[in-house]
């Protein structure tokens, strides 16, 4: 076991290393850098002044010793500094990571107590009403973009009840009901949004594994029925759920991005995007950095599920 | 005489499909006696599993009983409740699937699989059932059986697998056991093994066996009495040593016709019933074995034969053969 969480852990350097690489180098692509924008800022536009600033910050150098120099860097820990604030960019990440890590976990966990159990009931009874209700109902979901639906969240009941949900962030330790209050609004329209996809694949999934000879068998013991649900089909048939979860993982990050914008939580989407307008070189590769190693260390623990639900791939 | 443990009498079971409702049996009657073994014979699809399915009641959604009753133990099956039905199944009626390989679930361990009936029935601890799994794993002669108890389905061999089955069977000593096709997946050199050892357990618990099969080899060797199905009837019965020695049913003499021989000529061809198993959402009028029929007489397109004692315990439903 031990063995194979190091040979994924290897398996997901070359990926890392190439994530880095296309990071690092398009966000100097995009036109405007960020001397034009200091510059434009303080009102000074002599060629001197850019030359200097430009020595200051390390970016005179060409691109790949800047990328050596920065691998260097990551390999000590250093994120390097915030070319605006000049402070690390660890020390940013350290506040926004968790609470955007919060968003996504309590998004997964609405997702998931979601989907299954409904995806369990819709496939118990095929065609009913309730089916097709909750079938509806997930391709609603689907259709329906998260941050649209944030937005009439946040209008609606304002104009209707004038009730509004909050947008004050509270850290989780300083006040755990106030930091709930504020985050549940957004972590169950990501988690609902989620939840679709995982509801359908539960529903088939169910409906396959319940044609199943070894449900028969279970059934031919006089097995309670829920018995038979829970123990014999669900773990089959959570083998695939447990895959489309894991393949959700980049959705679910990029959907806490967006909906921190529209909840005003200050998570790493918040900390992106005022790294993107403002060409903030570092941050913005930091927090790739930091989304590409979560989104490949959940498809580990994916990996490692299997084997927890699956005998075959223990062996 | 003693009542018979299970009596089906007249039963009918249709299903629906895309194609519409197919009668899948049409007024099926048997009986099968305490501490007997009875073979039910006949093609694919002439309702050998079914009946034994709606004596489970495990028919599924799309499946039901449209007439005709089951009784066991002089209780009726079909109008018992579903809790009363589940009571019954692994305890007293148990079922060995045909296909060893998918019939048991390959995310649970083999000693949690046998245990579960005597869990589920008996009202033990799970400790105690693993334990009692132990024993009846032993009892199937599975090498090591303490030491599997804890091994997955697919580290067992086919033959193994369908051991498991059986134990998982008999974990209950059922008063009856329905063995459908139990040996046809497996190798012929383990096909032997399994069938002797299914006879000597259900002798031992003195249980009744309903074996279902295709092979007239099997009939011969382990059963008491023979019901031959096709097309969802059952058209003749009889004791297995007097089947063999006066088949009295067309379709039983092409049977025994169509079994190859050590004695033929090399090179022969086998001896086969012409044309095709019948549809059976559009079975034949009358008798539904009439067009393959060799004596078929215009009676027999007209009208159903119906199951009649022709020698004594020997019943048949047909009109016209003289055999």
């Amino acid at each position: 076991m031990r063995l194979l969480i190091i040979r994924r852990l290897l398996a997901l350097l070359p990926t890392l290393i190439f994530t880095s690489i296309i990071v690092f180098a398009s966000i100097r692509m995009i036109p405007g850098d960020v001397i034009d924008l200091m510059l434009a800022q303080n009102d000074i536009s002599t060629g001197n002044d850019r030359a200097v600033i430009e020595a200051a910050l390390g970016l005179d150098q060409p691109i790949y010793i800047q990328y050596f120099v920065w691998v260097v860097d990551v390999l000590s820990g250093d994120l390097g500094r915030s070319l605006w604030q000049n402070t690390p960019v660890t020390e940013q990440l350290a506040l926004t990571l968790p609470i955007t890590f919060e968003l996504g976990f309590l998004a997964l966990l609405v997702a998931l107590s979601v989907a299954i159990p409904i995806g369990i009931y819709s496939a118990m009874r095929q065609d009913s009403m309730g089916d097709y209700i909750t079938r509806s109902f997930s391709l609603l979901m689907l259709a329906v973009p998260s941050f649209w639906l944030a937005t009439l969240v946040m209008v609606f009941p304002s104009v209707w009840w004038r009730w509004a949900p909050p947008l004050q962030y509270t850290p989780f330790l300083e006040d755990p009901v106030a930091n709930l209050a504020h985050m549940s609004v957004p972590a169950i329209l990501l988690g609902l949004s989620l939840s679709a996809v995982t509801m359908r694949m539960t529903r088939t999934m169910m409906l396959e594994v319940l044609r199943q000879d070894y449900i028969r068998t279970a059934r031919a013991k006089g097995l309670k029925e829920n018995i038979v649900i829970v123990r014999h089909a669900l773990r089959n048939c959570l083998i695939p759920v447990v895959t489309l979860v894991g393949l959700q993982a980049p959705l679910l990050i990029g959907g806490a991005v967006i909906l921190e914008q529209i909840f005003v939580i200050p998570g790493m989407g918040l900390m992106l995007l005022e790294a993107v307008f403002q060409r903030d070189y570092p941050v913005v590769t930091g927090v790739f950095l930091v989304v590409g190693v979560s989104i490949l260390l959940i498809n580990l623990v994916v990996d490692l599920t299997y084997s927890l639900l699956d005998p075959k791939v223990r062996s | 005489m003693m009542d018979p443990l299970l009596s089906i009498s007249n039963l009918s079971v249709n299903f629906k499909t895309e194609r519409g409702n197919v009668q899948a049996l049409d007024g099926v009657s048997l009986e099968v006696n305490e501490g007997e073994t009875l073979a039910i014979v006949g093609e694919s699809g002439s309702g050998k599993s079914v009946t034994a399915l709606s004596v489970l009641g495990l028919l599924g959604d799309s499946g039901g009983v449209s007439g005709g009753d089951i009784e066991f133990a002089g209780e009726s099956l079909v109008n018992a409740s579903d809790e009363h039905r589940r009571e019954i199944r692994g305890n007293q009626i148990a079922m060995i699937f045909q296909e060893p390989m998918s019939s048991l679930n390959p995310v649970l361990t083999i000693g949690k699989q046998v245990a579960e009936p005597i869990w589920q029935h008996r009202n033990k601890s799970w400790k105690d059932a693993i334990c009692e799994a132990g024993k009846l794993l032993e009892l199937v002669s599975i090498p090591d059986a303490q030491e599997r108890l804890g091994d997955y389905p697919h580290q067992f061999s086919g033959g193994m697998r369908q051991r498991v089955m059986i134990a998982m069977a008999l974990a209950c000593q059922p008063k009856l056991i329905i063995a459908d096709e139990p040996t046809t997946a497996l190798d012929v050199t383990v096909q032997a093994q399994i069938l002797s050892l299914l006879k000597n357990l259900t002798t031992e618990l003195n249980s009744s066996l309903v074996i279902i099969t295709h092979d007239l080899g099997v009939v011969a060797r382990y059963a008491n009495r023979v019901a031959v199905m096709y097309g969802g009837r059952i058209v003749e019965t009889a004791s297995a040593a007097e089947l063999y020695r006066n088949p009295q049913h067309p379709y039983t003499v092409g049977l025994m016709n169509s079994i190859p021989t050590l004695h033929g000529k090399p090179g022969a061809r086998l001896n086969t019933i012409i044309g095709q198993p019948p549809d059976l959402s559009n079975l034949p009028s009358g008798c539904s074995f009439h067009p393959r029929c060799p004596f078929a007489k215009p009676q027999c397109m007209q009208s159903k034969p119906k199951l009649e004692e022709i020698f004594p315990n020997h019943f048949r439903a047909c009109f016209g053969y003289e055999g």
